[in-house]
């Protein structure tokens, strides 16, 4: 199950979170009140150039010291707070939702670490496979990650998601099955700017794994969405493809189709099945990733996972329910659902 | 002083009244169990090893075998192999020299390894009614694409792939020469291999001209003796093997007894008639890592880099670092083959001790070659004991991309593993050169028979990966997250990466 919505409006024009929470809520049918949570793109324009990070501490005391030092040694925290929230009844405040602003220094800009993100990187997979107590659940620029356990409006009100305005949003409503109760678990999974919600379950996930494990990343957050993040960013930050060539990759035509398509068309498919074959993502599945020009949705290669896409103007939508796009734009104008593996793609408009 | 008879092995009765007096037993029986003295047929039953043709062709359910009618005093550390072994040395001052694999009595990993299925939270995939894809590239591939954009807009690819061998089924037949087995087994399997769309190997042995029109889907094999390597072999070939070791006897090279060199043979091989065919332990043009690739570059130089080649080593205690080596060069697949791996002739004491298993082999060299960023530069192929679809699934959710059977195809062409294959008695008409046995072999129904084996498996591999929800065989590829183990003690699991059943 999983209740998942992407949006995101061409223009950069922003928009408040309460729709989003609303269209949400109306699909708590795919969710069991343990886990929700929202990513939105362009709320923090005075930090913009620092990397927002969001993180989960079991307490401010030894973690926090820990990930401050860290921190501190690689860069510099222009600001530092405590993630605002109302207490909900039905919320279990388990863990202090922290937020840093952080610039990677230079310095350390060297060998396999040749960039800001590279650095960040590295500290978010530090600090979530070493520092006990501490988790880094949002790590991209002018953008953060909110989710907890509970149900979708709890979680915005515990969050005061209407607070928020942004170009991209993604919500997602959990119905767990790996990781009830854990909020880490909770989806969007976020590394960089790329922030992912998942309906369905990753079969290949092992083999997903131990790619990308190879390669620096490391799984440890006990969900297998996480390892989608981390393709993305492998295949689209690293190895520079194209939104449309990871969907390829992730998703790919089925050899049948690839031995009828022209032979260059042919051609460049066997090689990227080839070349990522073990990024290929098997199972169910529906995702929508949000990304720093966009967002990308797809399904998996049978379909599998219900997958909606409205659009309106310069507004794009991807939902599992229609219904739930007509509550964030009753005027909606296209409503259709994609072909399984088809890529859905919104960019913003320069 | 006398060592005296041992006891035989096999007790081999008729039941007179069933007996029809046909003579098919004798007829069938290349060891000369049986005999007709006047109006009687009469049993040897010390020359029997187990072959089981004579039971296999008795019209009448009319004979009876017995393993071990006599037995030694039972002792737990003095058993009756190591008590006959001593007599047997004492006697000969020999090595012992034994067919087929490992035949010790230790625990099989895949036994012990569970797959998974889905319930519930992820949908089966029906492979009768949805897609399933097995299809398997062999050889390198880039470890990421590079495209460029043309003029009009359109993505292309840059980056060149390098030859891969296309399998519509992630099993091939490895290699088992012609001289340890017959041509008309060969005949068998290559047919089988070329409608299935797959490969088997050609050994150490030449290429037959009577393969030729199946050297499409054939692997030419450059072993230690360089028994029947020219260029036109490596020519003929879909892909060249060097062969550095095989899991039947890790460290040495490989025995042909003079008594499978008959005519045939000899040309194919390039040796004379009736001469053992002994192939060195090393290569005497590979001491080290670098001759290694050294000779993989002429092969591809010789071939027009048109040719994937592969290496085969025996899995041995340093594999993996020595797979990471081979990955290194340019060789495009590296085949390890574990300690169960078959043979025909191998010395006893290295068929039995010498090797690990294939399944803790497959683990270390995926690890190790993903701990040093390889992975994608070379493909993995396991061989040695791999006895059913249930083993091969497990073999490739532990890394492997492939792997290759051996003695499973044989027993699909009627062998029942009595392990005398050096004998060149074979009764089947597979590990023999005897003509009159040979014929006994019909490769058009050895070809039906292995297809079918292969086919069944195939089938077997997809309701596998369905029920798993999982359509395509690259995500069963390395998928140690769908495998439990079962009994199997910390530090194994630690070096299979598997959690334990439950976990």
């Amino acid at each position: 199950m999983c209740g998942i919505i992407g949006f995101i409006d061409r223009t950069k024009s922003r928009m408040d979170g309460s729709s989003i929470k609303a269209a949400l809520s109306l699909m708590n049918e795919r969710g069991s009140g343990d886990g929700a949570g929202y990513a939105a793109y362009g709320i923090y324009p005075e930090y913009a150039d620092y990397y927002a990070l969001h993180v989960f501490f079991d307490d401010l005391g030894e973690p926090k010291k820990k990930v401050d030092e860290l921190l501190q040694q690689s860069g510099e925290i222009v600001h530092q707070e405590e993630i605002p929230t109302t207490p909900q009844p039905g919320i279990k405040k388990v863990h202090i939702p922290w937020r840093y602003f952080f610039k990677p220094s230079e310095d350390l800009m060297s060998g396999k670490m040749a960039s800001e993100k590279d650095v960040v990187t590295y500290l978010v997979m530090e600090v979530n496979s070493n520092v006990k107590g501490a988790t880094i659940f949002s790590s991209g620029k002018n953008m953060g990650v909110f989710k907890a356990s509970g149900w979708p409006e709890d979680v915005a009100n515990f969050y005061r998601i209407e607070d928020y305005k942004g170009y991209i949003w993604l919500g997602h409503n959990r119905y767990p099955t790996n990781s009830p109760g854990w909020w880490g678990g909770a989806h969007p999974f976020n590394l960089l700017n790329w922030s992912v919600v998942h309906n369905g379950e990753i079969t290949s996930y092992g083999t997903n794994q131990r790619y990308v494990e190879g390669y620096g990343y490391k799984c440890s957050l006990f969900t297998d969405t996480e390892v989608v993040a981390y393709l993305f960013d492998l295949l689209g930050r690293q190895h520079g493809l194209s939104y449309e060539m990871v969907v390829k990759a992730l998703a790919p035509p089925f050899w049948d189709d690839i031995d009828r398509m022209p032979a260059k068309e042919a051609e460049l498919n066997k090689a990227v099945r080839l070349t990522y074959g073990s990024a290929l993502m098997n199972g169910p599945f529906a995702i929508v990733v949000g990304t720093e020009n966009g967002i990308v949705g797809f399904t998996d290669r049978i379909k599998l996972r219900p997958l909606v896409v409205g659009e309106n103007g310069n507004r794009l939508y991807i939902s599992s329910e229609e219904s739930a796009i007509r509550v964030l734009d009753p005027e909606v104008k296209k409503v259709y659902t994609p072909r399984a593996g088809e890529p859905i793609i919104g960019r913003f408009i320069e | 002083m006398t060592l005296g008879s041992v006891p035989s092995k096999f007790k081999v009765s008729i039941d007179r009244d069933q007996c029809m007096d046909c003579g098919r037993c004798i007829e069938n029986c290349s060891y000369g169990v049986y005999r007709r003295e006047g109006d009687k047929i009469l049993i040897e039953s010390r020359k029997c090893t187990g072959c089981l043709r004579c039971v296999a062709m008795c019209p009448r359910d009319a004979i009876t075998l017995t393993e071990k009618p006599i037995d030694y005093r039972s002792h737990p550390l003095w058993t009756r192999e190591v008590r006959e072994d001593i007599i047997k040395q004492a006697r000969s001052g020999k090595i012992i020299l034994s067919g087929m694999g490992n035949a010790r009595d230790l625990p099989v990993v895949y036994d012990r390894l569970l797959l998974d299925a889905c319930q519930v939270t992820n949908p089966s995939i029906d492979p009768l009614r949805e897609p399933m894809e097995l299809r398997t590239y062999i050889g390198k591939k880039p470890s990421k694409l590079n495209f460029r954009k043309t003029e009009s807009g359109d993505v292309e690819l840059e980056t060149k792939l390098a030859p891969n061998l296309k399998l519509n089924t992630p099993i091939m037949i490895g290699h088992m020469s012609f001289g340890a087995i017959s041509l008309n087994a060969q005949l068998s399997m290559a047919k089988a291999v070329t409608e299935l769309g797959t490969y088997m190997g050609t050994g150490e042995g030449g290429l037959h001209r009577d393969l030729y029109p199946y050297q499409d889907h054939m692997v030419v094999q450059v072993a230690s003796g360089r028994f029947g390597v020219n260029i036109d072999y490596l020519e003929r070939g879909a892909a060249i093997e060097i062969k550095i070791g095989q899991g039947a006897k890790p460290g040495i090279g490989g025995h042909l007894p003079g008594e499978k060199v008959n005519e045939e043979v000899s040309r194919t091989r390039m040796i004379p008639v009736g001469s053992d065919a002994i192939s060195p332990a090393p290569h005497h043009d590979i001491y080290s890592i670098e001759d290694l690739v050294q000779l993989i570059r002429s092969l591809k130089e010789a071939t027009e880099w048109k040719k994937p080649v592969f290496v085969k080593i025996a899995a041995v205690h340093n594999v993996a670092p020595i797979a990471a080596g081979i990955a290194r060069s340019s060789a495009d697949a590296v085949v390890i083959d574990g300690f169960r791996g078959g043979t025909g002739a191998a010395p006893k004491v290295f068929r039995d001790n010498v090797g690990i298993p294939i399944e803790v082999a497959i683990a270390s060299v995926d690890q190790k070659l993903r701990e040093q960023g390889v992975r994608n530069e070379i493909s993995i192929i396991a061989s040695g004991g791999i006895r059913s679809s249930a083993d091969l699934a497990k073999s490739i959710a532990l890394g492997a991309d492939a792997v290759n059977i051996g003695t499973a195809a044989l027993v699909a062409l009627g062998c029942r593993v009595c392990g005398n294959c050096y004998r060149n008695l074979c009764p089947w008409g597979i590990a023999t050169q005897r003509p009159e046995l040979v014929s006994r072999l019909d490769p058009e129904r050895g070809a039906v028979q292995v297809s079918n084996l292969i086919k069944g498996w195939t089938y077997e591999l997809s309701e596998l990966m369905g029920a798993a929800g999982i359509n395509s065989i690259e995500s069963l590829r390395g998928n140690r997250d769908r495998l439990r183990g079962y009994m199997l003690d910390e530090e194994m699991l630690k070096i299979l990466d598997v959690l334990p059943a439950g976990a």
